[in-house]
Formats: C-alpha cells, sequence, structure tokens
C-alpha cells in the first residue's frame, strides 16, 4: 500500500510484531484511561445538574471516612497504571536486546538527508529498503547536529548523535512502503529530511542489490539531496536572496569570467569552484561572496555533486521547485 | 472602622494623608493617578496588574505567532511560508509562551495581587524587590523581542545543542540572554512569596488555615528558587559556547550533546509544575466557592502540592528516553514519572467529592474549572502514556507530545488564569462583567480547544513528526481539522479581552464579596483599598468556611 493513498487516516500501519503489540499496549491502556477518567466526568456533569443551586436535593452528609477514601484514590490508580509501566518496560529491553544474527545497516544523518549503506556495500539517499523476517540492525551517527531516525510503522526511533554511535534493531514482518522521517528539530529543511522505507521479501530484497537499484536513480538523482543539503540552492536558485549565477545549463558553456579570459565550464572547472571558488575564475559580473568547500564536502558527495550539475536536470529541478 | 489600624502603615509614607480620604474611594486603583504611581509602585496589587498587562502582550504574540503556525499546516506542502520562517514562527510561539506568559501567568499576577490578601498581610516581605523582578522581566523580554525584530530564532524553545551552538544562522544570543534575564525575576518573585508566606501570615492564621491557593504558591515558589538557577547555568554555558567557542556541548570542542539536555530538562520539567501548580491553587479556591462547600480532604490537598514539587524533580528524564541515555536511567525515571500520577489523582479526585452535594452555581469562573478539570485529566494522563517506555519509542517528538502538553498548558494552565481571572476581576477592578459573555467564551474555549488538540493526538500516533512545516498529504484533512479548532479557540480568548476591558468603565460596580466565597481577600472592598485592610484581618477557624460541611472523620484540622 502506498502511504499516499489514504486522505484521512486513523490508526497507523503496523509492520512488525512488536509494532502491533505496542498498538496492543495503548489500546488497553486507553480501556483503563476510560475507566479511570468517564467516572470523573459523569460524576461531574452528574453532580452539577443534581446538585445545582435552588435543586430539592439530599446534602446532608454523613461521617466519611476520609483517610481511607484518600488512601484508596492514591493507590489504586497509580497500582493499575503500573501494570503499563511492566508492560512498557518489557518491550523496551526487547528493544534493546539485538541479536546476534542482526543484519547491520550504517545511518548517517546530516542536514538535511539520510544516507543508508548496506552490508554489501550499496548505499542510498533517504529510502530504506530492507528485507523482512530478518533481524535488522541499525547503527547510527550524525555528522552535524542531532537527528532522529523514525519508523512509525515499527513504533520505533532513536536519536543520531554527532560524537557517538546509536542503533535500534526490530524484525518486520510486513511488505509494503511505510514513510521515514528525523523527528528531531535540526534547522530550516528538517521537514524535508524524510524518505520511504521499503520492506520487500528476502529475494525481492536480493534483486534489488543486485539490480543496483541501489544506486537510486544514479549518481545524479543522490546529487540533488547533495544539493539541497549543502543549501546551494539558498543563493544559486533562480529567485534566491544573494545574487549568484544559475546553475542551470552551466556544463559545458562557456563562461566569461571577470578577468575577461572564457573558459568551458567542464568537470574541472565545477570541481575547483566548489572546493576554492577563491583562486581565480570568478564570473564576470558577480561578487565573490561564496565559501570553499574544501575540506567540508567529502569526495563522494562532490562525485554526486558534480554529477547531478552535469546532468542537466539541475535545469528541470530549478524550474519546477516553487 | 478603627483609623489607628489604617494609618499604621500609611503614616510612614504619607504623613499628610487627610483622615477623609481613608475608606472613602482611596482604593489601590484610585489612591494615586500619575504614571509614576504605576511604574514606581510598590503595591503589590499595582506591580499586579503591570504584570497582567505585559503578560497579555506577550500572550497574543503567542497567539498570533500559534495561529500563523496553523495557518500554515492547512496544506502539506508548505508553500505559505518559506521552512525558515516557519521554524522561527514556532520558536517565537514557545518562547514567548513558555517564559513570558505561563510561568509568570498566574504567580505573578494573581499570587502577587492576592498572597498578601489572603494571609492577611499587608504587602508582600520585599515590596521594592517585587517591583525590580518586573523590571527585571521586562529588560529580559526586551532582549528577546530584540531577537525577533532583527529577524527571530530558529531553534526551537528547546534550544538543543549543537544546533543551537554551532549551526543556526539567526540571533540566538539576544534570545538566551533574554530567557536568563527572565530567569532572575522568577527566582526573585519565589523568594519574595517564600519569606512573605513564612513571616506575614496574620495573628491566628496558621499554615492549616492558609487557602490551598496559598499553599501551591509555596510549592511553586520552591520550584522557582531551587530549579530556575541551573536553566541560568545551562544557558550561560549555552551564550558562552555560542559566542566564545568554550567547548561545553559540541563534540566539536570536546562538549556532550546531551548534557544540555539533562540541564534543560532539570529546570523544564519542573517548570512544567511552575505552570501547574498555581493552577491547581486557582481552582480549588474556585470550586469550593460556586458548590458552597468546604474544600474536600483538605490537608491531603495541600501536601500534594508539596508532594508534586517534591516529585517533578526526579522525572526530567522522560524526555529523553530515545536520546541516548542509558537504559537503566530510562527505566527509572519511567516509573519515578508514574509516581507523579498520585498526588494529581489527589487534585482532581478531591475538587470532584467538593461538588458531590454541594450548591452549585455554574457562572463563568466555575465553567472555567470545571473545563479545566476535564482537560487537566485527559492531559495528566496522556502524560503516563509518554511516561510508557514501549509508547514513547513511537510517539516522542510526535504531535501526540505536542496535544498532551497543551492539555496541560492551555487546558490547565491557561483555563485556570482564565478562570481566576474572572473569579477575581470584581475584587480586582470592583467592576462585574456580563455574565452572559463570559459563559459564551468560556464555552468557546472547550470547545475550540478540543477540536485543535485532540486531532493532534491521533495525528501523533498515525506518526506526525512535530515542528514539520512539510508533511505527507495523508495527515492534511486532521491538520485542517485541527486548523479550523484554532479559529473557535481565537474568537473565545478574543471576547473576555473585550467584555472585561469594557466592563472597566460601563460595567456594574462590585460588592466586597459577589460570589458569596470565604477567604480573607473577600472580606475588603472591592478594589481593596491602597494598604488591604481597613481593620485588622482576623483569620477563621477553619479554612472553606463554607455552609455545606461534610463531616470528615480520621483527621481533624488544627
Amino acid at each position: 500500500m502506498n502511504p499516499t493513498d489514504l486522505a484521512l487516516q486513523l490508526w497507523p500501519a503496523a509492520a512488525s510484531a512488536t509494532a502491533v503489540e505496542t498498538d496492543w499496549l495503548i489500546l488497553a491502556f486507553t480501556v483503563l484511561t476510560l475507566l479511570l477518567t468517564v467516572p470523573v466526568f459523569v460524576a461531574i456533569t452528574w453532580f452539577a445538574i443534581r446538585y445545582r443551586q435552588g435543586e430539592e436535593a439530599d446534602r446532608s452528609h454523613g461521617n466519611t471516612r476520609s483517610v481511607l477514601i484518600e488512601i484508596s484514590w492514591m493507590l489504586i490508580p497509580f497500582l493499575l497504571t503500573l501494570i503499563f509501566f511492566v508492560w512498557g518496560a518489557r518491550l523496551f529491553f526487547i528493544s534493546k536486546q539485538v541479536p546476534g544474527d542482526a543484519m547491520v545497516v550504517e545511518a548517517i544523518g546530516r542536514q538535511w538527508m539520510w544516507k543508508f549503506q548496506h552490508p554489501t556495500g550499496q548505499s542510498e539517499i533517504n529510502d530504506l529498503h530492507l528485507p523482512i523476517g530478518q533481524p535488522i540492525k541499525i547503527r547510527m551517527i550524525s555528522q552535524d547536529v542531532i537527528h532522529n531516525l523514525y519508523l512509525p510503522a515499527l513504533r520505533m526511533q532513536m536519536a543520531t548523535l554527532p560524537d557517538r554511535y546509536t542503533e535500534m534493531w526490530f524484525k518486520a514482518d510486513r511488505t509494503g512502503s511505510y514513510r521515514l522521517y528525523c523527528s528531531e528539530y535540526c534547522g530550516t529543511d528538517h521537514s524535508k529530511m524524510d524518505g520511504n522505507l521499503t520492506l520487500m521479501t528476502q529475494a525481492d530484497y536480493a534483486a534489488w542489490l543486485q539490480n543496483a537499484g541501489a544506486q537510486q536513480g544514479g549518481q545524479a538523482g543522490a546529487g540533488r539531496a547533495i544539493y539541497e543539503s549543502y543549501g546551494c540552492g539558498t543563493c544559486h536558485d533562480p529567485g534566491a536572496k544573494v545574487r549568484a549565477p544559475s546553475l542551470a545549463g552551466l556544463y559545458g558553456s562557456e563562461v566569461k569570467l571577470a578577468d575577461g579570459r572564457t573558459v568551458t565550464a567542464d568537470e574541472t572547472y565545477l570541481r575547483d569552484k566548489i572546493l576554492n571558488p577563491n583562486r581565480q575564475k570568478l564570473a564576470a559580473d558577480y561578487k565573490q561572496v561564496m565559501p570553499a568547500f574544501r575540506n567540508v564536502i567529502p569526495n563522494d558527495d562532490l562525485d554526486r555533486l558534480v554529477s547531478y550539475l552535469k546532468s542537466g536536470r539541475a535545469t528541470a529541478q530549478q524550474d519546477a521547485s516553487p | 472602622m478603627t483609623s489607628g489600624t489604617v494609618t499604621d502603615g500609611a503614616a510612614l509614607r504619607e504623613p499628610h494623608t487627610p483622615d477623609s480620604r481613608l475608606g472613602h474611594g482611596a482604593d489601590y486603583l484610585h489612591a494615586e493617578h500619575t504614571l509614576r504611581s504605576w511604574f514606581f509602585t510598590t503595591d503589590h496589587k499595582r506591580i499586579a496588574l503591570l504584570y497582567l498587562a505585559s503578560i497579555t502582550a506577550f500572550f497574543v504574540i503567542g497567539a498570533v505567532t500559534a495561529g500563523l503556525v496553523r495557518l500554515a499546516l492547512v496544506v502539506p506542502n508548505g508553500q505559505v511560508f518559506t521552512n525558515d520562517t516557519y521554524n522561527k514562527l514556532f520558536t517565537i510561539h514557545g518562547v514567548v509562551m513558555v517564559w513570558f506568559f505561563l510561568i509568570p501567568s498566574i504567580p505573578a499576577t494573581f499570587g502577587n495581587f492576592l498572597i498578601p490578601l489572603m494571609i492577611g498581610a499587608r504587602d508582600l516581605a520585599f515590596p521594592k524587590l517585587n517591583l525590580a523582578s518586573w523590571y527585571v522581566f521586562m529588560t529580559g523580554a526586551f532582549f528577546t523581542l530584540v531577537s525577533v525584530v532583527l529577524g527571530g530564532v530558529d531553534t526551537g524553545w528547546t534550544f538543543y545543542t549543537p544546533l543551537s551552538t554551532a549551526f543556526s544562522n539567526t540571533w540566538v544570543v539576544p534570545a538566551l540572554i533574554g530567557v536568563t534575564i527572565v530567569g532572575f525575576s522568577s527566582i526573585l518573585t519565589g523568594l519574595n512569596f517564600v519569606v512573605t508566606i513564612h513571616t506575614m501570615r496574620a495573628p491566628g492564621m496558621t499554615w492549616f488555615r492558609l487557602p490551598i491557593f496559598v499553599w501551591t504558591h509555596y510549592a511553586t515558589s520552591l520550584i522557582f528558587l531551587l530549579a530556575t538557577p541551573v536553566i541560568t547555568v545551562a544557558l550561560i554555558l549555552l551564550i558562552a559556547e555560542r559566542a566564545f567557542h568554550i567547548g561545553v556541548f559540541d563534540p566539536a570542542y570536546g562538549g556532550d550533546p546531551v548534557l544540555f539536555q539533562h540541564l534543560f530538562w532539570f529546570y523544564s520539567h519542573p517548570a512544567v509544575y511552575i505552570m501547574v501548580l498555581p493552577g491547581m491553587g486557582v481552582i480549588s479556591e474556585i470550586v469550593p466557592a460556586f458548590a458552597q462547600k468546604k474544600l474536600f480532604g483538605y490537608k491531603f490537598v495541600a501536601y500534594a502540592a508539596i508532594g508534586l514539587a517534591s516529585v517533578t524533580f526526579f522525572v526530567w528524564g522522560h524526555h529523553m528516553f530515545v536520546n541516548g541515555q542509558s537504559d537503566f536511567a530510562s527505566v527509572a525515571f519511567s516509573v519515578l514519572s508514574f509516581a507523579v500520577a498520585v498526588p494529581s489523582a489527589v487534585k482532581v479526585y478531591n475538587w470532584t467529592a467538593t461538588i458531590h452535594k454541594g450548591s452549585l452555581k455554574l457562572d463563568t469562573p466555575m465553567l472555567y474549572a470545571m473545563g479545566y478539570i476535564g482537560l487537566f485529566v485527559l492531559g495528566g494522563l496522556t502524560g503516563l502514556y509518554l511516561a510508557t517506555l514501549a509508547i514513547n519509542q513511537h510517539v516522542h517528538a510526535t504531535y501526540f507530545v505536542v496535544a498532551h502538553f497543551h492539555y496541560i498548558m492551555v487546558g490547565g494552565t491557561v483555563l485556570a488564569f482564565l478562570g481566576g481571572l474572572h473569579f477575581w476581576w470584581p475584587k480586582i477592578t470592583g467592576r462585574m462583567y456580563i455574565e452572559a459573555w463570559g459563559r459564551i467564551s468560556a464555552f468557546l474555549i472547550f470547545i475550540g480547544f478540543n477540536v485543535t488538540f485532540f486531532p493532534q493526538f491521533i495525528l501523533g500516533y498515525l506518526g506526525m513528526p512535530r515542528r514539520y512545516h512539510v508533511y505527507p498529504p495523508e495527515f492534511q484533512f486532521l491538520n485542517i481539522l485541527s486548523s479550523a479548532g484554532s479559529t473557535i479557540l481565537a474568537v473565545g480568548y478574543i471576547f473576555p479581552m473585550v467584555y472585561l476591558v469594557y466592563s472597566i468603565w460601563f460595567g456594574k460596580r462590585a460588592q466586597a464579596n459577589p460570589w458569596d466565597a470565604r477567604g480573607l481577600e473577600w472580606t475588603v472592598p472591592s478594589p481593596p483599598p491602597a494598604h488591604n485592610f481597613l481593620t485588622e484581618p482576623v483569620a477563621p477557624k477553619v479554612p472553606y468556611d463554607y455552609p455545606i460541611q461534610a463531616r470528615e472523620t480520621g483527621r481533624q484540622h488544627s
């Protein structure tokens, strides 16, 4: 089922046994909540009608054993709710005991994208494909601020921290396409740091790895996410506040430089301009304001970003973006 | 009237007060008319009104930004604002509502106005410090508003590191300076209340004759004094790291980002009770007055206030179950959080028992109080859902949390604030508002609130993360419902602002005790004289000495 099929949803899809048990836990807790609150609401409403000023009613009081009453309404609801503490803690501990045979997927969070790497080496951006019927451990870290990998269909989330690895594990049992989010507020495009979790049978997963589906539209597709995550568009998109040359159709074109020379915007030119825009080669009619990305952008990202700029998709994407 | 007792204090300051002014219209509102007499007053009642005007202005700022957030969320694709603007809007909403409205709301206005009247004192223990605390508050507000005017802040009210120290490109430092300064105003107010309640009770006003309102403010003041310094330290470290790269929280400088969360919640969880306890005090005054019946279980309700103020210091870790704290800590914080249910249940069941066999008047303050009880119960119990580890792993940082804390803070604190405002309005202004309008707005707020926030519980369980400007289309229907509810809520808020202000000039004059309520504040004229009591106040032998009394056995009042 595609998550976007429904205009109104009232219960989230559950894709693991733990998710189903979490649902039972909250449903049972809701029953207790109703048992504790409905009598109070009914009593307040009934008293408000029955004992309204001017209504004939018996307002005489016998001796009330108030200490007994107070102790009982302090302890009985508390002890009942403790059942749910124990149940919740049990599920929590299960979610912390990673089985030895779990498949390990690496996740890196950064402003504002997810990068996942499969044990066989393939990686993907923002989307995650995983097999069902197999324990999976996601080992994660952040490159900048705190993020939080949230997989609602599995009722699981865990923070990614910039200084140490965290992990979560689960064993999914239902195929389908589900959402994944960053749930810890992380800056400008926090709400765009989401993607799809696709759960597949083990055979489909193996086939998907083989067919390089993991490349996700190739280097260029991933490059778009990198273009966004480094905030390139803040200056280079049409209509941006800071005036910078448009990158649409740049690759292969002749660029007039400030010192009067004309060069061809080839791959080397793109790389140089990203890594060290100060050196020379300033485009005519522009001021030098761009920061250098040397030692900032890792090589693999730079490859993808250049592929994206080369692909010519920069034009279409930029025209389409609001 | 014995003019001797009146002039005891007055004589020191105003040796030439003509006798004819005493007891005749020389109430605190009309004693002096100059601007100077307002901005340099040391009268706790006037300072309460300075606070009331300031926090109302902040409430408007917070409410308008909330309205803009709800407007943006009508569409899922984030086309109304840029992402940066949206992030700044919810940050301003959070910062202003938490630090400039909710925390000072009831203590700084009603607490200031009523504690001396309720305990039979002429003023707070340190009147000049009281005025200073308002100036400190406004100084903090100035810095925070400067950061908004310069371009805003986008860190969220929680200021999590390293986003706030190393990555945000907005005006974080002035906002942090503002919030740090405001903390000192809380500390000064808390100190003033604690000393006042200990030393300035009228003869015969023993601890167990104090109104619950005073008990809850005593408990709140303890939190002000013990928790606020921690956030002050944390925020100063944050400023030092952002401005001077001193590595405390940012791992790039050898810091630990989770440490900030521990310090932040060590204050900010108790701060929830700074917001909730005074509201419980208000409700504990309103319910007996409108049931004409003695508060049920007085001593238990009083101890519950102290109990809540104590337990709340040991539960901060429940904000961090999935943030990388140790599993053992998470389990300990989970079970401790369940313990909060005990004193909370005491309050709710005792209010309900107070209504039982009372003689009920369903006037505006009582409608707010009944709404409060319902919403507080739902807010409190969903808090237990969040304290349950396995449920928290799913709904942490989703709209479920947003709905939960709005049930506590709007359904709880704001409703109690409005209930208290309507209850003590005749005492504060000497005027009656139009009752029918009061009831209509109480209904609108209750309905509007539920339509706004109940769908957010469902959104959260479906998995919609909070602070999302762009969201998946399947969540749109519930978001539209929530935004529609917020327009009803907005109308409910605007009504009281209009009819209450109208009543100041055109309302019927109020008697000393229009609700036939008990408590020393109702024994003085409305509005009270500048020096509070015309005759020496006499403490009642029993608190809440209403006509209907349940005979409770097993303990006795002192």
